[in-house]
């Protein structure tokens, strides 16, 4: 069996995962965001299916979030409904 | 997960806490957001970008025998490496790189039950360092094509009521409502399913962190659009990820045998001439 070939760094905790629902425009949203090290995180997916419309990092939590909902309602605007 | 068809396939995140660094395990990260792994990442674990790395990238279609080898072999992965699969979205592309594993005869590949999600919410450690592994030596068998579905089959499938066709997009693609997931580009020429086929979104298989639900919750949520297993089973859903991921749940978590990933999905049958679509809500079962 093969032994990795860089010497162990010490672990980053992830500190304050959090995830909640919003709505953009008529689509729900995941979003999702964490601190790892010094930078926040930030995660907006569309829920179903769960494909990732932005993701983001900042200097904090509410920055990360802003920047990436500002991106998810990019992409979303160019979601077409149909009449079925 | 007792209870499962096939324990074995799973792993918490316990155990991969204790064992990812064990000489026999190598752990691998598959996201759908391949910068996912960037941020930190299971320590020890390599990546795989399923958009570069598990398919062909000249012509459409999963790697051949020869580039599964080299990916093996370049991952530091024997035949008999235990290999730990895990990643966003509660595992969808894990999923879909389980699935080639099992096409290509990996004898012990498990996914870490609730993936990256859980693995954060959890506040464990993670790890920037991508480490690297001396090249293993990787002999494939197969494919085993019983584990996948060619558009002929489907499309005998489909006429003659053969399989049950298992549909695992979202409910506004099922019914042709939107041709994408919202905000992604379109990727088909028309909307609508599969006749016939159940709508069972991929998601529903999965507990609010990830993990994935009970045997008997899943016994109870495809049971009840008739697919117990009596008869076989095709699941698509947009490029074959999504149904990955519905794949090894009824194979491995439900133990049904005769189970098909139609990795074609949409992107195929949308843009079909001529093919038959249908939109709306799904019609009875039987």
């Amino acid at each position: 069996m093969s032994e990795a070939t860089n010497p162990d760094t010490p672990g980053l905790k992830v500190e304050g995962f959090s995830e909640r629902r919003i709505d953009i425009d008529g689509w729900p949203v995941n979003l999702v965001s964490y601190k790892i090290g010094e930078k926040f995180f930030c995660k907006a997916d569309n829920v179903s299916p769960g494909a990732r419309l932005a993701r983001t990092n900042a200097a904090t939590r509410e920055e990360a979030e802003q920047a990436a909902i500002a991106r998810a309602k990019e992409l979303l605007s160019r979601t077409r409904r149909r009449e079925i | 997960m007792a209870d499962y068809a096939h324990p074995e396939t799973l792993v918490s995140t316990d155990w991969v806490a204790q064992h990812s660094k064990d000489a026999n395990v190598r752990v691998v990260e598959v996201d759908v957001d391949t910068n996912a792994y960037n941020e930190g990442h299971v320590s020890g674990a390599i990546a795989w970008a399923w958009n570069t790395q598990l398919c062909d990238t000249t012509r459409r279609d999963i790697l051949s025998k020869h580039q599964f080898e080299k990916l093996m072999s370049e991952s530091g992965i024997f035949n008999d490496t235990i290999v730990v699969l895990y990643g966003d979205n509660n595992n969808w592309f894990a999923a879909w790189a389980v699935w080639q594993m099992k096409m290509y005869g990996h004898a012990d590949v498990r996914i870490m039950n609730g993936g990256r999600k859980k693995w954060l919410a959890d506040g464990r450690e993670v790890s920037t360092e991508a480490p690297h592994y001396a090249a293993g030596t990787y002999a494939a068998t197969g494919p085993d094509n019983s584990l996948r579905a060619f558009l002929d089959q489907v499309q005998a499938a489909m006429q003659g009521r053969s399989h049950v066709m298992v549909d695992v997009r979202s409910p506004q693609e099922f019914t042709g409502e939107i041709l994408a997931p919202p905000g992604l580009p379109e990727t088909c020429q028309r909307g609508g399913h599969i006749p016939h086929a159940r709508s069972i979104p991929w998601g529903k298989a999965c507990n609010e962190d990830g993990t994935f639900k009970s045997a008997d919750d899943l016994k109870a949520l495809y049971g009840g659009e008739g697919v117990d297993g009596s008869k076989p089973v095709i699941a698509y859903c947009r490029i074959g990820e999504r149904s990955s991921h519905t794949w090894f749940v009824l194979k491995y978590l439900l133990g049904y045998h005769r189970v098909q990933n139609y990795d074609g999905s949409w992107t195929e049958w949308g843009n079909l001439v001529g093919a038959p679509v249908e939109r709306g809500a799904a019609s009875a079962h039987g």
